[in-house]
């Protein structure tokens, strides 16, 4: 059910620095507003992403109600060797996302 | 009373009056500095080395693009372990906080945030040495998130 779209680098200079930016859906209601009844919709966020690369955290990010629906996450590493960047996404209702990206480092 | 005293009272009195209005469902300016002071501690905010990158005028408060950077070489020695960002009028005071460290070569995160009305957004840079540094925009919103009901 959980659309997510990454976009890394596939290839990267040793120790340069690259940009991965990831995009996930989900509505991010935020618990404050009210639904066609009347009534609050219940919070259901997307409280944490983190980022490893080759299982060493390297970002991590907590979120709260004010981010966007479909949360979009830009941020850098260094390439210091080839492997998998693994992305994951926890929040309410138990929702738990993985992805992985390989990037090879010449 | 002197006329310097009566002045300075009647400022108070019209201050607290004007600040009250913003006290019910959402954080207000105060509950932004209190988000801060919980991150920040009794530590120094020193303005600078943050870029809090929006824009100025947005016409839909639900996505709004928001790029913090921060200037730092990123190496063991010295590099931005969190950055923090708040706002004045959402419902909570609290954006995000993102953790980083020297792998990431650089110190900028990039996101999307929801705005509820016009407002100051404040960036906090925290430095492996402990420093905090911050950076502030205001955005002025024509049409805010949350207030549209849910279809």
């Amino acid at each position: 059910m959980a659309n997510v779209l990454v976009n890394a680098p596939k290839t990267a200079k040793r120790g340069s620095i690259v940009e991965i930016k990831a995009l996930i859906l989900h509505p991010m209601e935020t618990g404050f507003r009210p639904g066609p009844n009347g009534r609050i919709i219940p919070r259901n966020i997307i409280e944490r992403f983190t980022a490893t690369w080759n299982g060493t955290e390297i970002f991590d990010m907590e979120m709260s109600p004010a981010i966007a629906a479909n949360p979009f996450v830009s941020f850098f590493a260094v390439a210091s060797e080839s492997g998998t960047v693994g992305l994951r996404w926890t929040g309410d209702e138990g929702f738990v996302v993985e992805e992985r990206v390989a990037i090879a480092v010449e | 009373m002197d006329r310097r005293r009566f002045l300075a009272g009647t400022a108070t009195a019209i201050g607290a009056i004007v600040v009250l209005p913003l006290g019910t469902a959402s954080a207000t300016p105060e509950a932004m500095a209190g988000a801060i002071r919980k991150v920040v501690g009794a530590s120094q905010v020193r303005e600078g080395r943050v870029s809090l990158d929006l824009p100025p005028l947005v016409e839909n408060g639900s996505t709004v693009p928001l790029v913090v950077s921060v200037e730092s070489p990123m190496r063991e020695a010295d590099y931005i372990k969190a950055i923090h960002v708040f706002n004045e009028k959402n419902p909570q005071p609290n954006v995000f906080t993102a953790r980083l460290g020297p792998r990431n070569g650089r110190a900028v995160v990039g996101t999307r945030i929801k705005l509820g009305d016009s407002q100051k957004i404040v960036a906090i840079a925290e430095t492996s040495g402990g420093q905090f540094w911050s950076a502030s925009a205001d955005v002025i919103v024509t049409l805010a998130a949350c207030l549209d009901e849910a279809t």
